[in-house]
């Protein structure tokens, strides 16, 4: 198809062309990016809000009960927190539904039966609970009974998960489409509703809505153990903090190895539903006997970008591969990537699987060496936990982008698995121009969103450091020594 | 073939619910800019308060709603793309710039007020007031391009959907001031009160100017029907909601004033749904002319989606009580943030 002029096209296109480089990107490529890079913000901020729920609503509930000061500083604090990610989810969660109508037309147009349901219950369902109930969490102390204004935080975090839930039902449909069959619509092969329950409930639902919300609680009590080990750093006799430090890490000594035990489950379905995925994840080039990498590092800078058995150090179990896949086979030939035509970036989803699994097992680590220091009683006295911990604060979200780039780049080319290619996805009225600008637009301002987060959460906790009436110690930083405290450990 | 819930698989639950749903769409779209408008109206009239007690009273008025309301844009959205997927896909391929320059509007708009209050620094305060200002004029101007570009089917770039973003930008200012002064104390009601008539008969003058160039140029192949019995009856309705507006605002009378604004843009939503059905997609560079019966999802979808799709929105509807019930009442400046 002639890629229609647009009215930019002119001025700017000549404007490239003067100097003989290639100013814009092509749609399609322009279009995946923009996609890409808005979902990896938006996850940030949604995860947020999943992983917060449960810390509001504890909180929320120990400060009416016990009406003590220590949780009701926790609960106004998270509260912010929670405020500002759920404000940056609306804004950054907005455009990620219209992409589906501005860059990916074709998919809305084929897929609408199946995903416009569950987008729409979602709405429906969860994002007006949520916003409604966080207006009266966050303005309305004052104007409700405590038991409403509970109520109020139990809803506001059920919405959150709720909306997990139907955003996860569309994503699992695309990875593993069921209930459906193709029928032409105007002249254009659309997926016609056939069985309701199979194409919400399909075979990756389950696993990857566990996966998702254990993510997001890992991910967010690490950002809460971190910023209570800071706090509890600067200002030790913060004891609101002790305790929100003693929480998080109990919650990571559950969630860390859950994940992990349902991670290795999920893999294996991934193997069975996906092959051309997993042999990504594996780097598995050639068809045969596959082993399974535990663990690898690159020998030259060529693996980085390349990686395949040649290159690569890695500690491996032989044949497993063929043995998960098969279940129970050591012999089993599987499938390797040169076998089809069109693959996925290999080096993403192999190195974001690698650095995932690396991360959850540091998790693991960290919440166990947490949960012998609380048995011992030093949890918080613990110079180099408590380091440790505000180090690790980050790391939760890394695994979790990472683990979203292995199933999403690692469905490519498919946007709907064995369906429909991206490439064909997408509008074929877009126009290069268009789309470089508005990637560009999305790069500026969603960067500038994610320092103001940042900055936001910096500024929550000077605040509250204030008001706990630490000394201002400028030249003191938390990866030096802890201050007041002797028995290192 | 599971299906628990009995619904008839090839035929609509009843005749007429491709024409239901095509209401519905267009009742979550009079919902938003009602009330999203009014969140517009305020932060556009945000930029005419110089004092810093206005300030945080009408952030107080914003507060505990403006995120609620938006929801109606999501609403209206995925139960466009759940009940007509084409022409969901299609309304945002041909506007792509506008589609996305709007979300970014609604994005400024969004996290100016959140970051505001979360640092004592006149430049920072001074940077988000301009995020929240500027969303709030720039987002229901290009909703507004973007929905006459739909029903006018003469792109974006043109004199009928500029001057529909444009009456959006007027009548959500009315809207907003409505909303503010039947919420504030008197000094700020009569302040808004004045705004608010200035804004009402820009309003109206700019449903003039557009409905002629409409007329005069056919644009949409619409002219006929807004000289229709209905579409004299929504812009006679809409003119006597806004002079009626003007003299109950000179009375003093600002809550029955509230309520003859917010039938301004329920009109200009009935004006939408009234140009295009029983179209619901004209005619552009991407396709045919798409009617509600063509573009309808098959019968079992849309069944579905509104077994379990409508007590949720009577829910959702209560909802909206139970919040403007909470915030019923005068505003406080210092309600923000507490």
């Amino acid at each position: 198809m002639q890629p229609p002029t647009h009215f930019l096209d002119g001025a700017l296109g000549a404007a490239a062309m003067l100097d003989g480089t290639v100013l814009f990107l092509p749609a399609e490529f322009a279009s995946r990016v923009q996609f890409g890079w808005t979902i990896s913000v938006h996850i940030l901020f949604a995860a947020l809000s999943i992983g917060l729920a449960p810390f509001i609503i504890y909180f929320t509930w120990k400060d009416i009960r016990t009406g003590s000061e220590r949780y009701a500083r926790l609960r106004s604090f998270w509260l912010k927190v929670f405020a500002v990610g759920f404000v940056m989810g609306t804004v950054t969660g907005i455009p990620m539904s219209f992409q589906f109508g501005t860059n990916f037309p074709g998919f809305s147009a084929l897929a609408g039966e199946l995903i416009g349901g569950p987008l729409a219950f979602e709405a429906k369902m969860a994002f007006f609970l949520e916003a409604v109930f966080l207006g009266v969490l966050l303005f309305g102390r004052e104007k409700v009974s405590d038991r409403t204004y509970f109520l109020s935080s139990v809803l506001t975090g059920f919405g959150a998960w709720l909306s997990g839930f139907w955003i996860l039902v569309v994503n699992a449909w695309m990875q593993t489409p069921q209930g459906y069959e193709m029928i032409t619509r105007n002249g254009m092969e659309v997926a016609k509703l056939t069985d309701p329950i199979a194409a919400f409930f399909t075979p990756r639902m389950t696993w990857m809505y566990v996966h998702m919300i254990n993510a997001s609680v890992i991910s967010v009590a690490l950002l809460v153990a971190g910023v209570a080990a800071y706090i509890v750093w600067k200002k030790r006799d913060a004891k609101a903090w002790h305790t929100a430090l003693k929480i998080a890490v109990l919650l990571l000594i559950v969630a860390a190895p859950l994940q992990a035990v349902h991670g290795d489950a999920y893999g294996r379905h991934v193997e069975d539903t996906q092959p051309q995925k997993f042999a990504a994840m594996e780097a598995h080039y050639e068809t045969g006997t596959a082993d399974l990498h535990l663990f690898a590092i690159p020998t030259s800078p060529d693996a980085i970008m390349n990686p395949s058995e040649e290159n690569l150090f890695a500690i491996s179990l032989p044949r497993v591969g063929s043995f998960l896949a098969s279940g129970g086979d050591f012999d089993a030939v599987v499938k390797g990537l040169d076998e089809y035509e069109q693959n996925p970036p290999v080096p993403l989803v192999f190195w974001s699987f690698r650095i995932m699994v690396g991360l959850g097992f540091l998790f693991i680590g960290l919440a166990f060496w947490g949960g012998y220091l609380i048995y011992r009683d030093r949890l918080s006295d613990s110079s180099l936990y408590l380091r440790a911990m505000i180090a690790a604060s980050p790391l939760g979200y890394a695994a979790l982008l990472t683990g979203w780039y292995v199933t999403e780049i690692g469905r490519q080319p498919w946007v709907v698995q064995g369906e429909l290619k991206t490439g064909e996805a997408v509008s074929s009225t877009l126009s290069s121009t268009e789309a470089t600008l508005s990637l560009a637009a999305f790069v500026v301002i969603y960067i500038g969103l994610v320092v103001a987060a940042l900055y936001t959460l910096r500024w929550l906790i000077e605040d509250e450091l204030d008001e706990l009436g630490a000394e201002p110690a400028p030249d003191d930083h938390w990866y030096g020594p802890i201050p007041g405290v002797t028995s290192d450990d | 073939m599971t299906n628990p819930l009995l619904l008839p698989v090839d035929t609509y639950l009843v005749d007429s619910l491709p024409e239901i749903w095509f209401g519905v769409i267009m009742f979550a779209l009079a919902m938003y800019i009602v009330l999203d408008g009014f969140d517009f109206g305020i932060g556009m009239l945000y930029a005419t308060r110089e004092d810093d007690h206005d300030r945080e009273t009408l952030l107080a008025a914003f507060g505990p709603i403006w995120d609620a309301n938006e929801v109606w844009l999501i609403a209206f959205g995925t139960m466009l793309l759940a009940a007509f997927p084409d022409v969901y896909s299609r309304l945002l391929a041909d506007n792509y710039l506008i589609a996305l320059g709007f979300v970014l509007a609604l994005l400024f708009r969004g996290v100016g007020p959140e970051l505001r209050e979360q640092r004592e620094d006149e430049s920072w305060q001074r940077a988000c007031d301009w995020s929240f200002v500027g969303g709030s004029a720039l987002a229901p101007f290009l909703f507004g391009v973007l929905a006459g570009s739909w029903v006018f089917s003469v792109g974006a770039v043109s004199l009928p959907a500029i001057l529909t973003g444009v009456g959006l930008v007027a009548v959500s200012a009315v809207t907003g001031a409505a909303f503010l002064a039947a919420k504030t104390g008197p000094a700020l009601a009569g302040e808004m009160r004045d705004l608010g008539i200035l804004a009402t008969v820009a309003y109206l003058a700019g449903v003039v100017v557009l409905l002629a160039v409409v007329i005069v140029t056919d644009a949409g192949g619409t002219a006929g029907t807004i000289l229709s019995i209905p579409g004299i009856a929504i812009v006679g309705l809409s003119v006597v909601a806004g002079l009626g507006g003007i003299v109950l605002a000179l009375r003093d009378s600002y809550r029955a004033w509230l309520v003859s604004a917010l039938a301004l843009p329920t009109l200009l939503s009935a004006l939408v749904a009234l140009l295009l059905y029983p179209a619901i997609y004209p005619a552009t560079a991407s396709g045919a002319e798409l009617t509600v019966e063509t573009a309808v999802v098959s019968p079992l979808a849309l069944n579905l989606t509104t077994v379990l799709g409508f007590p949720v929105l009577v829910v959702v509807l209560w909802y909206f009580k139970f919040l403007y019930g909470v915030f019923s009442g005068p505003i406080e400046a210092e309600g923000y943030g507490a």
